[in-house]
């Protein structure tokens, strides 16, 4: 299991330069930095840009790091714990609640199937029942970092395929545990002091296993969102990092200590917060240092890589990872088949999970301090998972390439499954003027996801059902985690000019398909808005105004009809005199100063309202049409 | 209040009333009128957003409708068509479901600029009145009420200050007739103008 007690020694011991840590991290960004835009480039993926950066700096190629890289990876498992937690966050209890299924069923039959048909190989070579069991434990496991990480990136986790291999990676996840649990007694040495330490205090642990579970799931409910608001109040925004990741460390320690995975713990409290209002401000916090830890895992992964024992038995090893991925594929696509995944989401399902994951480097080191596998044995089983690890990506794009658009001809109907359920609008300020564009568009079952920073707000609102989360719009993480790839529209109703531009800016400039619609606080801030690119903008007062103007003219007397035109007309007319004065700015630009301008422009405006009053709508006027009509009766007579 | 036999709803849509000398003193004459409802829709709504609820419990509190407005271009402004087009849904005010409005009664109150020589074959119109009013007629009956022949006040453009008021007086003893139900409905002929009668 991963050990949290090297993560924290690391972010603090480490501190100390003489121990070579700036070096060490200067060698670790550089290679990501260096190898991560260059391998998406090629259409690799970011993972296998981290592992080949791994290899690069290795002790086999550059020499850069060395031994270390063993504690780097268990530091770098806690990537993979906070990557829990995110996914969590995604989850909403309800969509887990539906997933249980694929989860016990899918996960628990290639964990079990996996373990025998592996057992049954290794015996069939010579092993002994005990180390064929233990092999194919930790084979079973596929590598959650490396596959949600890979999905992600191409968009397919909310797919069939991804769905499923989420589901079977969660189970496998849980099955860790009891599997650390059974691999002292594969040792035939049953009074060993590992399997006391885990046997004796069996009844107690389960007390505190519950007690654990429970607390996170109640604390989550009730003590974190006052906690939050306290924390939103202050306005200061690294303490909202801060108390996120004291949030994901804390309760990966407390699961920790009771003997409960990490990982686990994490993805129940992401679970848990699902629901909350801060959900989209905690992911777009963790997001950047899951990113990072789970980059130097990879890194690890690609160190650690012993290339002396590959050059030594380079058939050998070749056999066994082709063998491993052979094997996990067709179990794989075969149970894909049974639960009727259905054909190219079971092809990505099939290659997605068909490599080892990285409890078995945790799995592989305990079996050999428990004595159950021989060195001998966990040395090439380790190389190989890790090789297979780095075909991950390759599968992938095998995948990608070749097989997907093969079975997108045969079955294209198939593709309805993935629609998401991201909402379509993002409504970015929920005050005085989002809040009403944003129960318009509620009222007419247009979803909506609300983003608003301020938390007393955001309480009443939600009190009254609606979904309005906490956090700053203008951050690319927040649009992000709040659906803007997948949204149609960005509705941006901040009440600050300075915000709102940022906002439509980075919207624009990020998410280049996304529609932004803005609310503009004057004609100034509109022309701001027109040169941050947004596509629509409407003068926040106009309406309004135009409105009252409407009751103001039916109070004088006017017809109600005809007020409500002249209403509209004039909207035209404002519309049009804008238009104007937009084009005699840029035109004038070189000449006028700004106060010069701004007198041009009132003038200009005066000038077009004189216009608009010269030309008043003739409609239903009929003094035309009577005087005619009198002539030819006088004629008449 | 008194109770009358029929309550009347008269439905006035006159666009540009600021223009209008004609229908101003029609509406005068009864809009205060008790057991009547006057109501203004280009007043109510300017914006075209008709309340179809609101418009059909209305309809369901009177016994008689009548649409008052200037005839143009052979027909009513749009507000009125718009009206019928939302108001008048399936299974409400027609279809095997839709009988709201049986037996009530429906009456056109209009004003024209032609006089009746306009309003026949060779004219300048070329049809009648009745003849050009056929699609309400077929609205009113298709919803299963009993229409009534149009009330017109014609030559609206050059009418004299005095006829005018003849005419406006008239409209009102004609919507009183209806209210107190001395109309007698089964002496009325097939065709013309009910102003003769009423």
């Amino acid at each position: 299991m991963l050990d949290l007690t090297s993560v924290l020694p690391l972010a603090i011991a480490n501190a100390d330069p003489d121990d070579g840590f700036l070096l060490h991290a200067t060698v670790y960004l550089a290679a990501a930095v260096l190898a991560v835009p260059f391998a998406k480039r090629l259409g690799l993926g970011s993972v296998l840009g981290y592992i080949i950066a791994g290899v690069v700096i290795g002790p086999y190629v550059l020499g850069l790091v060395g031994a270390e890289g063993q504690s780097v990876m268990h530091a770098a498992e806690f990537g993979v714990v906070m990557m829990l937690f995110v996914v969590g966050l995604e989850l909403r209890p309800a969509m887990l609640w539906r997933l249980r299924g694929p989860i016990l069923g899918l996960g628990g039959a290639q964990v079990i199937c996996t373990v025998l048909i592996i057992a049954g190989i290794t015996m069939a070579l010579g092993m002994s029942w005990q180390g064929g069991l233990a092999i194919g434990m930790c084979l079973s496991l596929s590598s959650t970092a490396i596959v949600l990480q890979s999905l992600n990136e191409k968009g397919l986790t909310r797919s069939r395929g991804g769905q499923a291999s989420f589901s079977v990676l969660l189970f496998q996840d849980i099955a860790v545990i009891p599997m650390l649990a059974i691999m002292p007694f594969l040792a035939m040495v049953p009074e060993d002091d590992a399997a006391k330490a885990l046997h004796t205090p069996h009844w107690q642990k389960a007390v505190l296993i519950i007690g654990v579970v429970a607390g996170i799931v109640l604390a989550g409910r009730y003590l974190t969102r006052p906690i939050f608001r306290y924390i939103a109040a202050t306005q200061i925004r690294e303490m909202f990092t801060a108390i996120a990741l004291l949030l994901v460390i804390g309760v990966a320690l407390l699961t920790q200590s009771v003997g409960l995975s990490p990982a686990l713990g994490t993805f129940l409290a992401g679970v848990v917060l699902a629901e909350s209002e801060f959900r989209h401000e905690l992911e777009g916090n963790i997001e950047p240092f899951k990113g990072l830890l789970l980059g130097v895992f990879f890194i690890a992964v690609g160190a650690t890589i012993d290339f002396p024992f590959l050059l030594k038995h380079p058939l050998g090893i070749a056999g066994i990872v082709i063998g491993l991925v052979v094997i996990k594929f067709v179990i794989l696509f075969i149970l894909g088949k049974v639960f009727h995944i259905g054909r190219d989401q079971n092809w990505l399902f099939s290659f997605a999970l068909a490599q080892g994951g990285e409890f078995a480097f945790v799995l592989f080191s305990f079996a050999g301090t428990v004595d159950v596998l021989p060195i001998e044995v966990t040395t090439p089983l380790t190389l190989a998972v890790a090789l297979s690890m780095m075909m991950t990506p390759l599968l992938l794009i095998i995948h990608e390439r070749i097989v997907a658009p093969l079975m997108q001809n045969a079955d294209a109907e198939r593709h309805a499954d993935d629609i998401d359920e991201e909402n379509p609008i993002i409504i970015a300020g929920f005050g005085s003027f989002g809040n009403i564009i944003g129960r318009f568009l509620q009222a007419n079952n247009i979803g909506t996801t609300v983003l608003d920073t301020d938390p007393e707000h955001i309480e009443t609102l939600r009190k009254i059902g609606l979904k309005v989360y906490y956090g700053d719009a203008s951050r690319i993480d927040l649009l992000h985690a709040a659906g803007a790839d997948k949204a149609r529209m960005l509705i941006v109703a901040v009440d600050e000019k300075e915000k709102a531009n940022q906002i439509v800016s980075v919207a624009k400039k990020h998410f280049p398909n996304l529609i932004v619609y803005a609310r503009a606080l004057d004609y100034e801030h509109g022309a701001n808005l027109f040169e941050y690119r947004a596509d629509k903008w409407r003068h926040q007062n106009v309406g309004s105004a135009l409105e009252l103007g409407v009751d103001v003219l039916s109070y004088l007397g006017w017809s109600p009809f005809r007020a409500w035109r002249a209403s509209r007309r004039f909207s035209r007319h404002e519309d049009e005199t804008f238009k104007k004065l937009l084009k005699f700015r840029e035109d004038d630009k070189a000449f006028f100063d700004k106060a010069r301008q701004s007198r041009e422009e009132i003038e200009k405006i005066f000038m077009a309202d004189a216009e608009f009053k010269e030309n008043p709508d003739h409609a239903w006027d009929n003094t035309s049409l009577k005087e005619e009509v009198s002539s030819q009766q006088e004629e008449q007579a | 209040m008194p109770e009358f036999d029929r309550k009347i709803l008269v439905l006035f849509a006159h666009p540009g009333l600021e223009n209008s000398r004609c229908n101003q003193a029609l509406k005068e004459a009864v809009c205060e009128m008790s057991g009547v409802t006057f109501h203004d829709l280009y007043a109510v709504y300017p914006d075209f957003a008709i309340n179809v609820k609101a418009e059909q419990t209305l309809l369901t509190d009177h016994d008689a409708v009548i649409f008052q407005f200037p005839f143009y271009w052979y027909s009513t402004p749009a507000i009125l068509k718009e009206w019928q087009d939302l108001v008048l849904e399936h299974g409400w005010a027609y279809g095997q479901e839709g009988n709201q409005l049986q037996g009530k009664l429906f009456g056109v109150v209009t004003t024209s600029g032609g006089g009746p020589e306009a309003y026949q074959r060779g004219g300048y119109n070329h049809y009648t009145m009745n003849e050009l009013l056929h699609p309400l007629e077929r609205t009113a009956i298709l919803c299963g009420m009993r229409w009534l022949l149009p009330f017109a006040v014609q030559h609206a453009l050059t009418i004299e200050d005095h006829e005018l008021v003849e005419a406006a007086k008239h409209y009102r003893r004609y919507l009183e007739a209806i209210r107190d139900d001395t109309l007698d409905l089964n002496a009325l002929p097939e065709s013309g103008l009910i102003n003769t009668f009423a």
